[in-house]
């Protein structure tokens, strides 16, 4: 039997470290890699008598999170303790909201694949909630025992929970991508998933078309797209095989192991928590009003998804380039203001120049967009002095190597400094052709006798001579019309 | 309705509390006397009864999100019983 | 001095008649030759008291002191008090010393009270005779051979024995207003949110409530007034204006309405306690108040209901006790999980160890909704009787305790039996109500008799109103027990 008899069901969650300065419930600071245990507050580190109070910077980020996904944001909800003991997490309990969440359903729609076979698939949300995060333990060996370092406890998360409608790791992995975009788009999240600020856990499961759902395993603490995408894969093949062998997917919680590509037990449902929830005494609950959701919707940028469709429809993009320049809100603000500059009828070229020569750079130089050496009107100028046939598109590298590297800053002054204006002189190229074919009687026999290749040995004969000033199309055309083809 | 030895030792290690099998015939014993007094509760018919989990039933407060706290680690780590390095020390943990 | 109210010690202070330091140590020479037998305090703080004295001596010559400053305090070891260890009398926390201070502590230090130590209880306040403790029970200075009361017992103690003028307590079921009945003194736990409990180290969170002991409601007054207050720490403080809870107390109580609970009236209380409680509202009748009888009709669910919620609240509370960042850790394990279970077997007492098990059991799984869910919806039913109740009166009026102080030891063996010593208590708590124990009279051995008195949400001024009317025409406040 194959993969096609088989049907995948995934579902996601994803922990989203909230961008906040402070924690979500102590006021010690979040930020990243200080020294362990000096941003671990009495608070954090659960002293007796200590008590939360809530950071009102990280329900506001869950409000903008259900707003960007269309979701219900709960008028009240309520925080919840989940009891167990572990070392990283120093109240026995954590802070997290269980029966009452503060985002409530919601859907993302995602492109998923490339080129033809690509196709946009609507994923239902089931919830995003509140909740701290645990320290961390070190397992370097300090005499057989570990480390506890409690700065990352009481860092805010939200939590994010799909519904199980991914058929396909693509699928999962489109829709984590688009989720990593948003957060960020929304400036709740800084999607640093080295750093651990976004985090995903798979349940896969597999079916019979149109069977019930098979039983299910949880892949744990996923912190790249690949480990994501191997991970479901080899879960799937895995689960496909046991059942295929006449055997039964046990329920369980796996980890994945980058270096063998494959999933390992961490704990099978016998063992499971009994996380004994209940709502927390020391906090009350969250009420949120139309008006605090009014004003935070008044605030919200324009979503990655609705630009998508403004590129597309004013601006004739295909759904590849429109979803790659909303990738990124600072990529889809470049080409913004780069199409403002050179007007709509040049957004095609623009795009071309941000996805391509811009991205390539970029990327080389491992810099960000927003702090490109080449900004969007220089760009833009570029596109109009190719568009406008004032320089050819190699002369146009040749410019951006210039910008970027900041030997110029206006386009024009470098095209004329470099000497880069195309031959639009028709008299003068005319002149060069036939120089060029007198010199040429063995490329111009060969042409006339069928081949085609010849012409392009002209061609560059014609470029070389005019110093490559000359437009590529032009010489095309004149030379084609001399030797009456 | 009465506990048994067993779900006694159940909730015991969830609570990650020792049980030594003396302490654990006792503790059944006082515990079901505990939950003859707490059953009286079920005659009640609370069907249309709103749960009251506070007594001023009031909104959550909130904080601004600003750093309050400055680094107490020293003070911190000096009530702890095993630390090294700046770290609260513990057997092994095995993930 | 020693039997001297509060205000008497401030204008004594003020007027330099004796200073802070002297006063000071007038207390801890008592302490010393009397805790050795009341067993009240944990620890004392002979140094930081004197030094604080000190402190509050200048203030008085400075012209800068309010009206506690330097007048002496002894703090239940509930709370947290930076430097000066922190037992909650449990072997958990044995060495503990606190890097802060409670919201408490801190407030009645800028009012420059002084710190004597810190007094005895039941481990992590889980109890009903301060019997439950690493540092042994404390003793009744009406008759050491019977308990206190608890789980305040040692506060209690040391205002009744005149080891301190004045002591804080926290109540959860009844751990304030019971040991003041069980010693003869004055004790109110105010309604829920009044008293910040930041740095008030949990029992089970939506009861606990800080309190106040003194010699008589006006001093309890004040020790309040400097207790309570807005605290953004705790997210269940309550956002109002301060109080001066003094304002009230000379009010006439003419026309008061003081209603009698049929229920709390019924069986159950013992015919000396009776006696007294029934004595002491013909004293209110002449003062002029008229008294109505009312119905409480779930009171009786109110102890079942908090042995559910009160445990599932301290079971999760505890979880933080786990031998890793402070407290007792066993000195062999074999692993993780045997270093908790060991760590936390050693470290808890008995009863502190039964309430984390029902607590984990009504919470775990499958039983949420026939024991946490129920619990919580028969206190909204709790809550509401009494709201009914206050329709026809002004404060609710009966015993705090069924019976005067039993002997140590007597209801050790069946935890039940010591649950049901807080049967009139409870319900506030669970209602979030301020309540208030003043001695009423005496029972068989001459032992103390506590008159309860109930008020509405915030009715704190008034009730130390109620308690002052009565306290200015009898002196059963005044008595004191006979020791060392």
């Amino acid at each position: 039997m194959s993969r096609q008899d088989w049907e995948v069901v995934i579902g996601l969650e994803i922990h989203a470290q909230l961008n906040t300065t402070s924690k979500i419930f102590s006021g010690a600071s979040t930020a990243f890699g200080a020294e362990a245990n000096v941003q671990a507050s009495a608070v954090d580190i659960a002293l007796p008598g200590v008590l939360p109070v809530l950071n009102k910077g990280a329900v506001e980020r869950a409000i903008r999170f259900g707003l960007a996904i269309d979701a219900e944001v709960a008028k009240k909800s309520v925080f919840a303790r989940k009891n167990y003991f572990y070392p990283d997490l120093p109240k026995g309990y954590q802070i997290s909201q269980f029966e009452l969440p503060v985002v409530v359903g919601g859907q993302v729609t995602v492109r998923v694949g490339e080129g033809e076979a690509a196709y946009d698939k609507t994923i239902r949300l089931t919830r995003a909630h509140l909740e701290e995060d645990a320290g961390k333990s070190l397992h370097e060996d300090f005499h057989g025992m570990s480390g506890i370092d409690l700065n990352r406890a009481g860092t805010p998360l939200l939590e994010i929970v799909s519904e199980p409608d991914m058929r396909s790791s693509a699928e999962a992995v489109a829709y984590a991508r688009a989720l990593h975009t948003l957060v960020r788009w929304i400036d709740i999240c800084d999607g640093n998933m080295q750093e651990g600020s976004f985090r995903c856990d798979a349940n896969v499961s597999v079916r019979r078309p149109g069977a019930e759902l098979g039983t299910r395993r949880e892949i744990k603490n996923l912190n790249s797209f690949r480990f994501l995408q191997q991970a479901i894969d080899f879960e799937v093949q895995s689960q496909i095989e046991t059942i295929e062998d006449g055997g039964r997917v046990h329920q369980a919680t796996v980890l994945f192991d980058p270096d063998s590509g494959e999933t390992r037990t961490m704990r099978s449902k016998e063992d499971a928590h009994d996380y004994r929830y209940f709502p927390d005494p020391d906090l009350l609950p969250l009420v949120i009003d139309d008006d605090w959701i009014a004003r935070t919707r008044a605030a919200m940028p324009e979503l990655p998804a609705a630009m998508r469709a403004r590129f597309e429809a004013d601006w004739g993009l295909s759904a590849y380039d429109a979803v790659t320049l909303t990738a990124g809100r600072d990529t889809a603000a470049f080409f913004e203001a780069a199409v403002a500059a050179a007007g709509a009828a040049l957004a095609k070229p623009c795009a071309n120049w941000i996805m391509g020569e811009l991205a390539a750079r970029l990327n080389k130089a491992e810099r960000d967009i927003a702090d490109s050496p080449v900004g969007p009107a220089q760009l833009a100028a570029l596109v109009g002095r190719i568009a406008d046939g004032t320089i050819s598109n190699n002369a146009g590298k040749k410019v951006f190597d210039a910008l970027w590297s900041g030997a110029g800053s206006a386009v024009d002054a470098i095209i004329e400094a470099e000497g880069l204006k195309q031959m639009n002189d028709a008299g003068a190229l005319e002149a060069i052709v036939d120089e060029v074919l007198a010199a040429n009687p063995k490329s111009v026999e060969e042409f006339r006798a069928g081949k085609e290749k010849a012409l392009n040995a002209l061609v560059g004969q014609v470029m070389k001579a005019s110093r490559g000033k000359a437009n590529p199309a032009q010489v095309n055309a004149v030379l084609r019309e001399r030797l009456g083809a | 309705m009465s506990l048994s030895l067993d779900e006694v030792r159940h909730i015991a290690r969830l609570a990650r509390i020792e049980l030594g099998d003396a302490d654990a015939t006792d503790t059944l014993a006082k515990l079901n006397s505990i939950f003859g007094l707490i059953e009286q509760m079920q005659a009640v018919d609370t069907r249309d009864v709103e749960p009251m989990s506070h007594p001023q039933e009031l909104a959550q407060r909130l904080r601004p999100d600003s750093v309050t706290e400055t680094d107490r680690r020293d003070a911190f780590l000096r009530v702890a019983p095993q630390t090294e390095a700046g770290l609260y020390l513990v057997p092994q943990v095995i993930e | 001095m020693i039997q001297a109210s509060l205000t008497e010690l401030a204008a004594a202070l003020g007027a330099r008649k004796i200073s802070s330091v002297e006063l000071t140590t007038l207390f801890l020479d008592r302490i010393d030759a009397l805790n050795p037998t009341l067993n009240a305090f944990i620890t004392v703080d002979h140094d930081g008291a004197l030094a604080a004295a000190r402190a509050a001596d200048a203030r008085l010559a400075a012209g800068t002191a309010g009206p506690l400053t330097g007048i002496p305090i002894a703090h239940k070891d509930v709370f947290c008090t930076e430097g000066v260890r922190t037992t909650c009398a449990s072997k958990m926390l044995e060495n503990f010393v606190s890097p802060y201070d409670a919201h408490v502590v801190g407030q009645l230090k800028a009012a420059g009270a002084v710190m004597l130590g810190k007094t005895n209880m039941d481990e992590f306040a889980m109890g009903s005779s301060n019997e439950n403790t690493f540092f042994g029970a404390a003793r009744n200075p009406w008759d050491t051979t019977r308990v206190t009361g608890g789980s305040s017992g040692g506060s209690a103690v040391a205002v009744a024995a005149r080891l301190s003028p004045m002591a804080t307590g926290t109540d959860t079921g009844g751990s304030v207003r019971q040991p003041a009945a069980l010693t003869g003194v004055t004790g109110i736990k105010p309604s829920y949110g009044v008293v910040s409990r930041y740095g008030m180290i949990a029992y089970a969170s939506s009861l606990d409530q800080g309190g106040a002991f003194g010699r008589s409601a006006e001093d309890c007054a004040l020790l309040l007034t400097a207790m309570a207050g807005f605290d953004p720490r705790d997210s269940t403080s309550l956002e109002r204006e301060r109080e001066d809870y003094s304002r009230a107390l000379n009010q006439p109580l003419a026309g008061l309405r003081i209603g009698l609970p049929k229920e709390f009236f019924a069986d159950g209380m013992d015919d000396d306690v009776r006696a007294a409680i029934d004595a002491a509202l013909a004293h209110y009748r002449q003062l002029g108040a008229t008294t109505v009888e009312v119905s409480l009709p779930n009171a009786k669910l109110a102890i079942p209901a908090y042995y559910v919620i009160a445990p599932a609240e301290a079971s999760s509370n505890l979880s933080r006790f786990d031998g890793v960042r402070y407290g007792h850790r066993a000195a062999d394990y074999t692993d993780l999980a045997d270093m908790y279970g060991k760590s936390r077997a050693e470290g808890f007492g008995a009863e502190v160890k039964r309430r984390i098990l029902v607590g984990t059991y009504v919470l775990s799984h499958g039983y949420y909704d026939a024991y946490y869910l129920q619990a919580q919806k028969l206190r909204r039913l709790i809550a509401e009787d009494f709201q009914r109740a206050f329709e026809h009166c002004d404060v609710i009026a009966g015993p705090t305790s069924p019976t005067v102080a039993w002997t140590l030891g007597e209801k050790n063996d069946d935890p039940v039996q010591m649950y049901l010593q807080d049967i009139y208590t409870i319900a506030v708590n669970l209602a979030g109500l301020p309540g208030l124990s003043l001695p009423c009279g005496t029972g068989a051995g001459d032992l103390p008799v506590g008159l309860q008195l109930i008020g509405n949400y915030f009715d704190e001024a008034h009730l130390l109103n109620v308690a002052h009317g009565f306290q200015q025409g009898t002196d059963w406040h005044r008595r004191t027990p006979a020791v060392g």
